[in-house]
């Protein structure tokens, strides 16, 4: 029983170590578990697969370096889709202008990999002042909003961009996001304009973001590396997110087993006070 | 295993274990880290505010439209206010600027956050409630979720005999939204560990993961 009582007051650092081999032992041993794909994951995978080479994604990658390891697994798994089936990508960073760094290099190799042109199949605006104004601004003239992409050429002289008058020509808005911000694509996209929107969020965001997704507002959502995970296993490419997939399960065994020993001691605390 | 000796991979090594000493106590290495990031942070996103908002935004538009750039000179201008915060003699002159972006602000987000927020959750959570699988298990669930969870939430009747248990039963949907947030909680902090270990297999280590 004293031993029980114990378990309550195990050091921090003992299920720090303990959750740390969690994490890196399955990298070397591969137990190869399943990862099911969910609704809301295979609902913005279809959209996107039933998309034309004629119909354009807008994709604003709104996060920063502390959130890179979820959300840029799920960039690049949409990126490849969208190449793969020859839809133009428009990518952008409307709301955090640390994602320049972060989208712009994943664009360029992905480009490279599917062999496709600069402002032919896909474009890169970076980021402009203006926030909201700037998503309300797309839905009245796109080129007026944006004027030049990230490199400074005007989006009259971009192919990719010329058609481009607002929403209308834009099938689908992807926002990658480690904040609330899909919320301001909601209000001012979807419910002026009613622009389609998907959300990839962190995990930490994707309770807050259901009621969105019960209400129609957002036609699937990816949430946070599971969510990365899944579109890779529906596009067959696995990568980061379905590597880390396999920690993740082992990380969150180790936690529901230290949750389980951590009652137990309570428990047992509880009655050795007693006696 | 290859171990890349790229002087900026061998530095994000640096910082990244650096940071996970906290995790035994705190310590300067950890500060060390703790202050680059937040300078580099600080510093990137003031460089590229400046250049894609000040230069590009600003002072391109009014150098080279002629009058039509003049225009720019007044939301200039009420930027300049704002700042006067900090000179406790012309103060005041920021509460113009703040009147006017709070003005906007407020009547272009409250019509449509209406909208979004309140009236379209509304019409989500009005389901018809029949004899089929979704009808009895998803939207009943649902409408009675949010009934209960509001009837929590009303504090002008004491929370005693039917109303009482049906604002338990509201704690008890609440406390599920909870568990499921704090479950993907735990689930995105383990994803950020994740993507540094798979940083320093992959990168630094040259392991060969997929």
């Amino acid at each position: 029983m004293k031993f029980l009582a114990k378990l309550e007051k195990l050091d921090r650092r003992i299920i720090y170590i303990i959750i740390t081999i969690a994490v890196v032992l399955p990298f070397f041993f591969r137990m190869g578990l399943p990862i099911s794909v969910s609704p809301e994951v295979k609902s913005v995978y279809d959209f996107i697969d039933g998309l034309t080479p004629s119909d354009c994604v807008f994709i604003s990658g709104d996060y920063d370096p502390q959130v890179d390891a979820e959300l840029s697994p799920m960039f690049d798994a949409i990126v490849r889709h969208c190449f793969e089936k020859n839809v133009k990508v428009i990518v952008a960073n409307v709301f955090n202008l640390q994602g320049i760094g972060l989208v712009e290099p994943r664009l360029k190799k992905l480009a490279e990999e599917y062999h496709k042109v600069y402002g032919v199949d896909y474009a890169f605006l970076g980021w402009k002042q203006g926030f909201s104004l700037l998503v309300m601004g797309m839905g009245e003239n796109f080129k007026k909003t944006w004027e030049t992409d990230y490199y400074g050429t005007r989006l009259e002289d971009l192919p990719i961009t010329q058609p481009i008058r607002n929403y209308d020509q834009i099938a689908l808005v992807v926002d990658l996001t480690g904040s609330g911000v899909f919320g301001a694509w909601i209000t001012y996209a979807y419910v002026q304009y009613r622009q389609k929107i998907a959300a990839g969020i962190t995990a930490v965001m994707a309770a807050d973001a259901y009621p969105q997704l019960q209400a129609g507002q957002l036609i699937g959502l990816l949430g946070g590396l599971r969510g990365a995970a899944e579109y890779e296993q529906l596009i067959h490419h696995p990568s980061l997110g379905s590597v880390g997939m396999e920690a993740q399960s082992w990380a969150h065994i180790a936690i529901i087993l230290f949750i389980i020993l951590g009652n137990i001691g309570y428990y047992a605390a509880k009655k050795n006070k007693e006696k | 295993m290859h171990i890349n000796t790229d002087i900026w991979v061998l530095i994000a090594v640096f910082f990244t274990l650096s940071v996970y000493t906290f995790l035994w106590k705190d310590n300067p290495l950890y500060k060390f880290a703790e202050s680059v990031t937040v300078g580099i942070g600080m510093g990137f996103a003031l460089v590229q505010w400046w250049n894609l908002s000040v230069v590009d935004r600003f002072w391109v538009p009014l150098t080279t439209r002629g009058a039509a750039g003049y225009v720019l000179i007044i939301p200039a201008i009420m930027g300049l206010m704002m700042v006067t915060r900090i000179i406790p003699r012309f103060a005041w002159m920021s509460r113009y600027a703040l009147a006017f972006t709070i003005g906007a602000g407020s009547g272009m987000v409250l019509p449509r956050a209406i909208q979004a927020n309140v009236l379209q959750q509304l019409y989500a959570t009005m389901l018809p409630i029949n004899v089929s699988w979704t009808g009895i298990m998803v939207n009943l669930f649902i409408v009675v979720g949010v009934l209960a969870g509001l009837i929590y939430f009303f504090f002008s009747k004491e929370h005693k005999g039917v109303f009482g248990g049906i604002a338990n039963i509201g704690i008890w949907f609440l406390m599920v939204g909870f568990g499921a947030t704090f479950g993907y909680t735990v689930m995105a902090r383990l994803s950020l560990f994740i993507g540094r270990v798979l940083f320093i297999l992959r990168d630094f280590l040259g392991m060969q993961l997929f």
